[in-house]
């Protein structure tokens, strides 16, 4: 009877044990497989040529040596098998609020035409309207997650409350249903092809009206009371605070980060002057991203044209008037 | 009195639950312990004033306030090299890279390098210059281990090294042909990876031993797995590159593939990265001795095959890898890092 006892006592714990490191193992390999040198196949493409660049007119890699994507830099078809091959899955989040559901229409379908196209992806969209969720057709390997969530009385703070819920439902959620996670405004369209060049643990946009001013243009928070201050002599770049992302657990840090940054402000009556965003350059400005995406991915063609230097306008405001549709 | 049947149980069920809770316990702790070293190598660099102990990732490692010229989006740093590969890892050159900014980063993670390096027979006589040069520019300020591999111990100099660097000599066998010793520096830095390096370093640098460090190699060099051009191919169409052509090889490349052509003195990366593609190099070194088949520029053959197909996330240019006198200074070259040591080929390979 004492030798049933023992048994019980080693063989236990060593199931425990087995079964802990096997179901670990499987829980951190989908991290474990995001860095790292992509696996590709045999394929036949032009060979780079180490003396030619691929773009004269423009800066290609941040002095922290990140990528910044712009068109001619990247081989579409090698960076598409890289990620293929370890079956990435891309979470797309927007938000839309009160009226802005009426933007999820041309959202969702021209993601459809040029977002990640080949690869799994979930859009999220968070919404207090869920019954306005239009029904958008999907395509093979891409679903569609409504996720309710408040309002708020004004705009600011709806923009704001964004890096909280996408904080909140990172650890919950996000985790463990995709790789990378992109953050997007809702009142914008895909025009052309946004894939997997932007991917990489946290990625931030150039703001497509500050990506040829001077550090002391850039809109930063100025006052050193808010926690997004920064001051005049620093700034790599001005970030847009409707296109960033990166992987679920940068993205978690980061939205975390400023979610409570902006708490802390609150507590101290201060609201940064470009909400979000002015805290999103605070921690991209002290956490460097590890690529940044060119303005091709963040355009607004009626205020700034088409200038020659933007070979392709991806991913671009919609039209909407502000009046209207804010704070109602 | 003895316990009566029901507490004895009762006794028992505890031991049941709480021994195995403890082991679990136990296990999720060591595991992320073990773990997190890899957890913390890729990812953003931050930069900032304190760094939160390394096991708490969660609050981060923000960089501190740095001055330092802005960049500017319309100026490339290099217009005459090519400064991102076709899969966006960048290409490393003098001009591109801001040394202050990327110090911080790596020193407030506190990153650990490993430099291999192989001196076998006559070969101990390359150390001093070695070691004495890779002291004055070799991730200075940071926590390096140099690791010697060599057949004669005793031989390995003493060099004088700066604080927060150590050097450990690894025994190891010989072989009797210089190509062997060569190829089996991946089977040595596969076998030490798991049992040593993944514990000790974040990063390994494997390099060859008859050079010298002329100027600035860091932690500009520094990703999950980096490759180095080749010097002398650079310039050269796929066609020209010297790999392996017989399909009966596993280091074979069809003439109509290849992104450039890697030097087998200089490439590295994470030790996780380092330990496969050491790994894959020498298992296909054993299967083509099976075959009766050498490949024709041997560890460098495979390892350009491995780098074909697992497209490194760094590459750097020529000014880590340079030959002086066959190659000259060209204007292209903006620092000569790491250059080759002349040598008497006969006299001192196979001895």
């Amino acid at each position: 009877k004492l030798k049933f006892h023992w048994l019980q006592l080693g063989l236990f714990p060593l199931i425990i044990l087995i079964l802990v490191f096997f179901s670990y193992g499987f829980l951190s390999s989908r991290s474990q497989l995001l860095e790292g040198p992509g696996a590709v196949t045999r394929m036949v493409y032009p060979q780079p040529n180490a003396l030619i660049p691929t773009r004269k007119d423009v800066l290609v890699l941040t002095p922290w040596l990140a990528p910044i994507v712009w068109e001619g830099t990247f081989n579409i078809d090698i960076l598409n098998e890289q990620f293929r091959l370890r079956n990435t899955t891309i979470g797309l989040t927007v938000f839309a609020i009160k009226k802005y559901v009426v933007f999820l229409k041309l959202f969702l379908e021209t993601a459809e035409q040029h977002f990640m196209v080949g690869h799994r992806v979930t859009y999220y969209v968070f919404t207090d309207r869920p019954a306005d969720v239009p029904q958008v057709p999907l395509g093979a390997n891409r679903q569609l997650v409504v996720l309710s969530v408040r309002n708020y009385t004004r705009w600011q703070d709806v923009s704001m409350h964004r890096m909280e819920m996408i904080s909140r439902f990172s650890e919950q959620r996000f985790l463990q249903e995709v790789d990378y996670l992109v953050c997007a405004d809702v009142d914008m369209k895909f025009q052309d092809h946004v894939g997997v060049e932007i991917l990489s643990a946290l990625f931030g946009t150039l703001h497509p009206g500050f990506y040829r001013s001077g550090r002391k243009a850039f809109t930063y928070e100025r006052r050193p009371q808010s926690q997004a201050y920064i001051p005049w002599d620093n700034g790599d770049f001005y970030y847009m605070g409707a296109f960033f992302g990166g992987s679920v657990v940068e993205v978690s840090k980061l939205t975390k980060a400023c979610h409570q940054a902006m708490v802390v402000d609150q507590a101290n009556g201060i609201e940064a002057v470009w909400h979000d965003e002015s805290h999103l350059n605070k921690y991209l400005l002290y956490h460097k991203p590890t690529k940044v995406l060119s303005p091709e991915y963040m355009w607004d063609q009626r205020l700034l044209g088409w200038p020659s230097i933007i070979k392709k306008l991806r991913f671009a405001a919609v039209p909407k008037n502000h009046q209207k549709i804010r704070n109602r």
